[in-house]
């Protein structure tokens, strides 16, 4: 059972939730697919066991071969290969490593050479929660190759918690897509709407079932539940603006932790999301 | 045809190439270079011209690496343009293409073309 934790705005506190999600299974893998910027191992405080570096593939052209017959540019779908006619020149952050030009090019002139793009950590934090993190390289343009490896790690049976990325980009569906259940972490102001009208749109385009968190609520901005409520979605907690819990946030320590009121409402929105998810899902391989 | 030019003292370029908001000499240059509407390759000898429409405008990316490439195959010696990208600067120097840029889009490209062989013609 995957779930993953997402928002469209930044800073609404998806690491905060997924962290506590986890926290208050203790069974479980917990997942950060932040990669561009992980930071769920500063409130789960891991050991770490174990660094695996991730590679992505990139063409490289034998001008002892090359004819310059142009086809490897031709199928280039994201123009990362130029031809000036002496020489055909790639641009690495460009290339999607789909492997086109190696495959189409008559000459077998083009072969695989691996670039580091990031690594992946693995420990165990808490009691039992097995944790992974990705860490993509500085200028890295794409997170989606690590972010895949990152999930090739999930394991059937235990219930995953993923940490996703912000916004509504590639690395966001990535992260999401596949997912059993999606919780939507929110705030109360306009940018928190407006972005979780994006993130809604995105799940259910792929559709992926999902619920909404508002963190940092506030009642005096009633837009964002009328919103919620108008269109029918879960609305599955709000986690009140308190300067307690921003404080203990702010020392690394998770509001569960802290609260134990909120504790127990975690416990119930895990039992509340597992009920949520089909049956067969939960079985299926 | 380009044997004029590849002697040592030239300094009219075979070819020059402008990016274009249009087809003819009269329409304005296009201060955007890989996301352009037209290449203009003008022969300044005789101010012949030859317009390419630019695919680019509708690349999700690399529009400009893929532009400085076209302007090589069409063998410009010269771009005329606004403002050209990191990538796109690589390929061009790497494929032997002078970049004058600085060009905004309130001039005529026969006048763009004009003043850049003036000025030229003043170096000598």
């Amino acid at each position: 059972m995957v779930i993953t934790v997402a928002s469209g705005k930044g800073g609404t506190g998806k690491t905060t939730v997924a962290a506590s999600m986890a926290d208050v299974l203790n069974d479980c893998v917990y997942m950060d697919g932040d990669v561009e910027e992980p930071n769920g191992h500063i409130l789960l405080n891991p050991e770490i066991k174990l660094t695996e570096k991730v590679f992505k593939t990139l063409p490289s052209i034998d001008f002892g071969k090359c004819d310059f017959c142009g086809k490897c540019i031709e199928v280039c779908e994201f123009n990362a290969l130029i031809n000036l006619k002496s020489e055909i020149i790639l641009f690495e952050e460009m290339c999607h490593s789909c492997g086109a030009c190696i495959y189409f090019c008559p000459q077998k002139a083009i072969s695989e050479v691996p670039k580091e793009i990031g690594v992946l950590r693995y420990g165990t934090a808490k009691d039992n929660i097995t944790f992974f993190d990705g860490i993509l390289r500085i200028g890295e343009p794409s997170a989606v190759p690590l972010l895949k490896r990152l999930k090739s790690k999930i394991e059937n049976g235990k219930i995953t918690i993923i940490d996703s990325p912000p916004g509504t980009s590639c690395s966001m569906v990535e992260a999401v897509k596949d997912s059993d259940y999606c919780v939507l972490v929110t705030e109360s102001t306009p940018f928190g709407l407006n972005d979780l009208k994006l993130a809604v749109d995105v799940l259910k385009i792929i559709g992926i079932p999902f619920g909404i968190i508002i963190n940092k609520y506030q009642p005096e901005f009633r837009q964002l539940e009328e919103y919620i409520t108008a269109n029918g979605f879960d609305l599955l907690l709000k986690i009140p603006f308190e300067r307690e819990i921003a404080e203990a946030y702010s020392k690394g320590i998770l509001p569960v932790t802290y609260k134990p009121e909120l504790r127990n409402h975690f416990k119930k929105l895990m039992t509340e999301i597992s009920g949520k998810i089909k049956p067969e899902k939960v079985n299926a391989g | 045809m380009n044997s004029f030019n590849s002697t040592k003292e030239i300094s009219i370029p075979g070819k020059i190439a402008v990016t274009s908001t249009g087809g003819s000499m009269d329409s304005l240059v296009s201060e955007q270079f890989g996301r352009c509407q037209y290449f203009l390759f003008i022969v300044p000898e005789t101010m012949k011209f030859e317009a390419v429409s630019n695919l680019g405008e509708q690349m999700q990316n690399g529009a400009g690496p893929k532009a400085a490439e076209l302007i090589i195959k069409y063998g410009a010696d010269v771009l005329l343009t606004g403002h050209v990208g990191d990538r796109a600067e690589e390929v061009l120097k790497r494929g032997g293409v002078k970049i004058v840029d600085g060009y905004n889009g309130t001039v005529k490209v026969k006048d763009a073309v004009n003043i850049y062989l003036s000025n030229k013609s003043k170096e000598q």
